[in-house]
């Protein structure tokens, strides 16, 4: 067993995995390339077949169709105790009869490795836990729980760490500091990571590339700037932050740029940021990036009149306005405080403007709600 | 304010009290009186010259001595006969409550409700039961001789395996639920971690499973044990004159030979043996630690 974790490193490529529950599909036709070192975050709302994956890349569960390697080694049909791979548990899942060594212990002695004193230390020490060695896991809190369930993982050094939601059942500062270590412990350990959440911040605060899965799918995938400004779908749009998206119908082209009427408005549209292969298209923008003005401001690049602010609220760093416009579609603008914006209130008529290279176009097939507000559900 | 506080912690601080009350008084009339009065009649000596049943007290400490000594053979039987039936009881049910704990499904309420269901008869009417079972008329005798696994003139009645056979079938609920109470508390989740963590599935009973089942076995060992103890039903009704426990002499000795002062003493050494190795045992496991 102990070569397991020796001689089949390199990339994890799943291919063409379908897993079906009874006559639910949580995986549908997967295929999937994770480069060795790498920071993979598998990210999407509860029930997209997120957990599954993983759990059958852990061995948990069988896939009912297609294969997972290990660089060259198939592991499809391994038992978990045989692949080179260790999780990180939701709820971290630690042996509550052993002590915080034993249970960091475990695995090393599974595999019937010689000086597991000296690793069992140096992996605590790693988590910054060197004096817990004697605990029981019920003696620490949420946060040092967690840390040593990584140990636990880690200290084994698998070709594959998974994690699944990790941080979930952290508090928000503690979750922030966890998710700044956890990226420098994958750097330091160079092992390649896995990570499933429904968190689109956490994702992108952590990994080097994210998958964006939606009903049992991968809707896209890349490094988290790509897909925030570039989403392929409604869905990323909308799940990973916020987007304004609006229909709208491609009136003209000329040279790399296309000309969208949307609701009687003509706004710009650069070719290849348009994802759509008709006429008919949904434009999006992310509201960070629009400027509110009032409506007698002169406007460079893109812009939409005859805006309405219906409300408005203050975050400290930004003041977000809800803006009516006239075909009745509520658009959200986001404005840093550093008093570049005119005091506005509800009722104020205004414009919103934006640079054209911001604008994206999507399919203009797709539900423009898709994957929004899924974050409040969960 | 501080007034207001310390009434509402006096009120509280009563209330525990109210509510144990009737549960002390009970216990009270009803162990701790006749401790008392058992404790009593076991240092009296017969009234010279007096009726059969007629006892002085004298503070003979000495019938603990002649009591242990007329009975030493009950009392080793006593205690042998309990820990093979617990073992036993044991062995079948860690079985049955580990299938029920996790491999049962839907099942899992029908199957604790056929656990309890021998509840519903007599106690003295199953271990007549097993009179039948175990007799020249049953299947098992038949079968055994047929497999020539014993010989054509043996039998199984009246005999001590009849006795801790019966013991093992009448204890086994009382075996059976904590061990399941304490599987079923147990998260998968740590099951699948030790998975993960290059434990096969034997390795992962011993190393896990096993020890977080612990309380279970501790609390259904001890539920088995002490009643089997003191038992004197199956060896009333499944044994024969060289299979008698304990409970038998205190039963013969009370109510046949009126001798009250031998089997006062008997009683209390028995109590005192169970609570000594109950103790021990309890120490030895450490299973505090676990809950």
């Amino acid at each position: 067993m102990a070569d397991a974790s020796t001689s089949s490193h390199g990339d994890l490529i799943l291919t063409r995995i379908t897993k079906t529950f009874g006559d639910f599909t949580a995986v549908d036709d997967l295929s999937l390339t994770i480069p060795e070192g790498s920071f993979f975050a598998l990210l999407g709302p509860s029930g997209c077949g997120k957990t599954t994956t993983l759990r059958m890349i852990a061995g948990l569960e069988e896939p009912t169709v297609g294969s997972i390697f290990i660089g060259n080694t198939d592991i499809t049909t391994k038992k978990p105790y045989q692949r080179p791979v260790n999780t990180v548990f939701q709820n971290y899942a630690l042996f509550p009869h052993l002590s915080i060594f034993e249970n960091v212990a475990f695995g090393l002695r599974r595999r019937g490795i010689k000086d597991v004193k000296e690793q069992v230390e140096k992996v605590l020490k790693l988590v910054e836990l060197p004096h817990f060695a004697d605990r029981k896991p019920t003696q620490l809190s949420g946060g040092q729980q967690q840390r040593i369930a990584l140990a636990r993982a880690i200290v084994n050094r698998p070709a594959l760490l998974l994690l699944d939601e990790p941080l979930g059942a952290l508090d928000l500062k503690l979750r922030r500091q966890m998710q700044i270590e956890l990226k420098w412990i994958q750097t330091e350990v160079g092992l390649t990571f896995v990570h499933v959440t429904h968190d689109q911040e956490e994702a992108m605060t952590m990994a080097d590339t994210i998958a964006v899965m939606n009903e049992g799918r991968i809707e896209q995938m890349g490094s988290p700037a790509e897909l925030y400004e570039s989403p392929a779908t409604a869905f990323v749009a909308n799940f990973l932050g916020q987007s304004n998206l609006i229909r709208g119908v491609v009136s003209s082209s000329d040279g790399d740029s296309q000309v969208v009427t949307v609701h009687g408005q003509k706004i710009s549209l650069l070719k290849e940021r348009n994802k759509s292969e008709s006429s008919s298209v949904v434009v999006g923008i992310r509201p960070e990036k629009i400027r509110i003005d009032l409506p007698d401001v002169e406007t460079k690049g893109n812009a939409l009149t005859g805006g309405i602010v219906s409300d408005v609220s203050f975050v400290g760093v930004s003041t977000q306005y809800v803006v009516e416009m006239p075909w009745k579609q509520d658009l959200m603008v986001f404005e840093q405080n550093d008093g570049g914006t005119p005091t506005l209130r509800p009722g104020d008529p205004v414009s919103l403007s934006w640079n054209v290279p911001f604008t994206f176009g999507l399919d203009g097939s797709q539900d423009v709600n898709a994957g929004a507000e899924t974050d409040e559900i969960d | 304010m501080a007034t207001r506080a310390s009434t509402f912690s006096g009120k509280k601080g009563r209330l525990p009290y109210l509510l144990l009350a009737p549960g002390l008084l009970w216990l009270f009339t009803f162990f701790v009186l006749p401790i008392i009065n058992l404790a009593g009649t076991s240092t009296q000596t017969p009234v010279i010259g007096g009726d059969t049943g007629q006892y002085v007290q004298t503070f003979r400490f000495a019938n603990y001595i002649d009591a242990f000594n007329a009975s030493r053979e009950q009392f080793a039987r006593s205690f042998i006969y309990a820990t093979l039936a617990t073992l036993l009881a044991l062995a079948i049910s860690y079985p049955l409550a580990y299938a029920i704990a996790f491999r049962s499904g839907k099942y899992k309420n029908l199957l604790l409700v056929l656990v309890i269901a021998p509840f519903f008869t007599s106690f003295l009417l199953r271990t007549v039961a097993w009179k039948q079972i175990l007799g020249e008329s049953g299947f098992v005798v038949p079968t055994l001789r047929a497999l020539h696994i014993i010989g054509p003139n043996t039998t199984l009645t009246a005999s001590a395996l009849a006795v801790v056979t019966g013991m093992t079938y009448n204890f086994l609920p009382f075996m059976t639920l904590p061990l399941y109470a304490s599987l079923e508390r147990i998260d998968p989740r740590t099951l699948e971690a030790s998975n993960d963590l290059y434990a096969n599935a034997f390795t992962t009973f011993r190393k896990v499973t096993f020890p977080l089942s612990m309380p279970g076995v501790v609390a259904g060992t001890l539920l088995t044990f002490i009643p089997a103890a003191g038992d004197y039903v199956n060896a009333a009704i499944l044994g024969n004159p060289n299979t008698t426990m304990l409970g038998n002499v205190i039963d013969s000795r009370f109510f046949r030979i009126v001798d009250y002062p031998t089997a006062a003493a008997l009683s209390f050494m028995l109590m005192a043996a169970i609570l000594i190795l109950v103790t021990l045992y309890i120490r030895k496991s450490g299973t505090d630690e676990l809950v």
